[in-house]
């Protein structure tokens, strides 16, 4: 199966949107987001390889070989650091909302007090 | 909008993205195509101009040293941020009213204790995995590993120390002005080797140490400073980051949310 990286990626991503949108805790919330974002690593990843080809090391490896494309990989590296502090903030910014209104769930936060 | 009336236009939504994406697939860089030109320079060049093996490594330290900077940047303000956010609610627990906070370090009364199994293997794990993170963060130019892996497991052997039920050993260990003194610094030094590179080469982070042999530890100039520096930053990021979330179960008294 050629496409089956890109397949996997989009059904992460969409369950990760069906998670958000059927959710009832705010935390719930931020663990769905967090699996919305590995879709982006799986489609990365399926972008950056080619069938035959060995990892960009060359320990034992003569440098001319066939590799994959180590720029993807380089970025899915910032990318999984970019979800570890999005995630955080996200926390941090729950635990200011449940002190606030002590209370977890999105529907029930839909007021906009003045 | 009711919950009910979201679904549908989720699903709604849900599948127009998959008959768009459904056609877009077969441009996708497939499995057979050629590879990007720039991931092929790298691979040719890599080893030749800066003497590492791991070419991924070379990449995010060296060719793209600046993107890594941003990187950087941006887990050092996110833990800023949310410091100050949980610091405001440890202050003022409903609405400034002052709590008794157990301030040596004890556990609230109504978390278990960790049992006997975790504790033994926590223990156990806490000082080859130490080590192990120095050896995944130094030897990130030559195998797969590099500074952000590397300071993530050496704060995850640190947060076992909390697992194991020592609070205290814990909270010594992230106030420690060691600990603040190593984020900041380990961020300022990644600046001065950029900035280095401007004085010497003129360019920014351009390489001005010395390359070395390929394959042997001290080698590629500045990839394995910035991973050390990289490493030291992200452990100690984020043992203040899970302290700053730890901090909230154990300062307030038990039944006050």
């Amino acid at each position: 199966m050629n496409y089956i990286g890109y397949i996997v990626g989009f059904y992460i991503f969409l369950v990760g949107v069906y998670g958000i949108v059927r959710s009832k805790n705010f935390v719930h919330l931020i663990l769905c987001l967090t699996v919305l974002q590995s879709s982006t690593y799986v489609i990365l990843l399926q972008a950056g390889f080619r069938t035959h080809r060995v990892p960009p090391i060359w320990v034992n490896v003569p440098p001319g070989t066939p590799a994959v494309d180590p720029v993807m990989q380089a970025l899915m590296l910032t990318d999984i650091v970019v979800e570890a502090t999005v995630a955080a903030l996200l926390l941090a910014i729950a635990m200011q909302l449940h002190k606030a209104a002590c209370t977890l769930d999105p529907d029930e936060l839909d007021a906009l007090e003045g | 909008m009711t919950p009910k009336t979201r679904l549908i236009v989720f699903l709604f939504a849900a599948l127009i993205l998959s008959l768009l994406y459904l056609r877009t697939l077969r441009s996708l860089p497939q499995l057979d195509s050629p590879l990007d030109p720039y991931g092929t320079l790298i691979n040719q060049v890599g080893t030749y101009e800066r003497h590492v093996t791991e070419m991924v490594g070379a990449v995010n330290f060296d060719y793209r040293a600046i993107d890594t900077l941003g990187e950087e940047l941006i887990l050092f303000f996110s833990i800023g941020g949310c410091v100050m956010l949980l610091k405001e609610i440890q202050e003022h627990p409903n609405g400034g009213k002052q709590s008794g906070n157990k301030k040596d370090g004890s556990v609230r009364h109504d978390i278990p204790n960790p049992s006997d199994a975790s504790r033994g293997f926590a223990l156990l794990l806490v000082g080859p995995l130490v080590l192990f993170g120095f050896y995944i963060v130094t030897h990130g130019h030559l195998t797969p590993g590099g500074g952000f892996q590397g300071g993530v497991v050496i704060a995850t052997a640190f947060l076992l120390v909390y697992v194991a039920g020592d609070f205290k050993t814990f909270k010594e260990i992230t106030s420690s002005s060691f600990v603040e003194i190593a984020e900041a610094g380990a961020l300022l030094f990644f600046l001065g080797v950029g900035f280095a590179g401007l004085a010497f080469s003129k360019a920014i982070f351009e390489n001005v140490l010395p390359l070395g042999t390929t394959g042997k530890l001290f080698s590629g100039g500045m990839i394995p400073v910035l991973n050390v520096l990289t490493g030291l930053a992200v452990g100690t990021g984020l043992i203040t980051l899970i302290y700053a979330f730890l901090e909230q179960t154990l300062a307030k008294e038990a039944g006050e949310k």
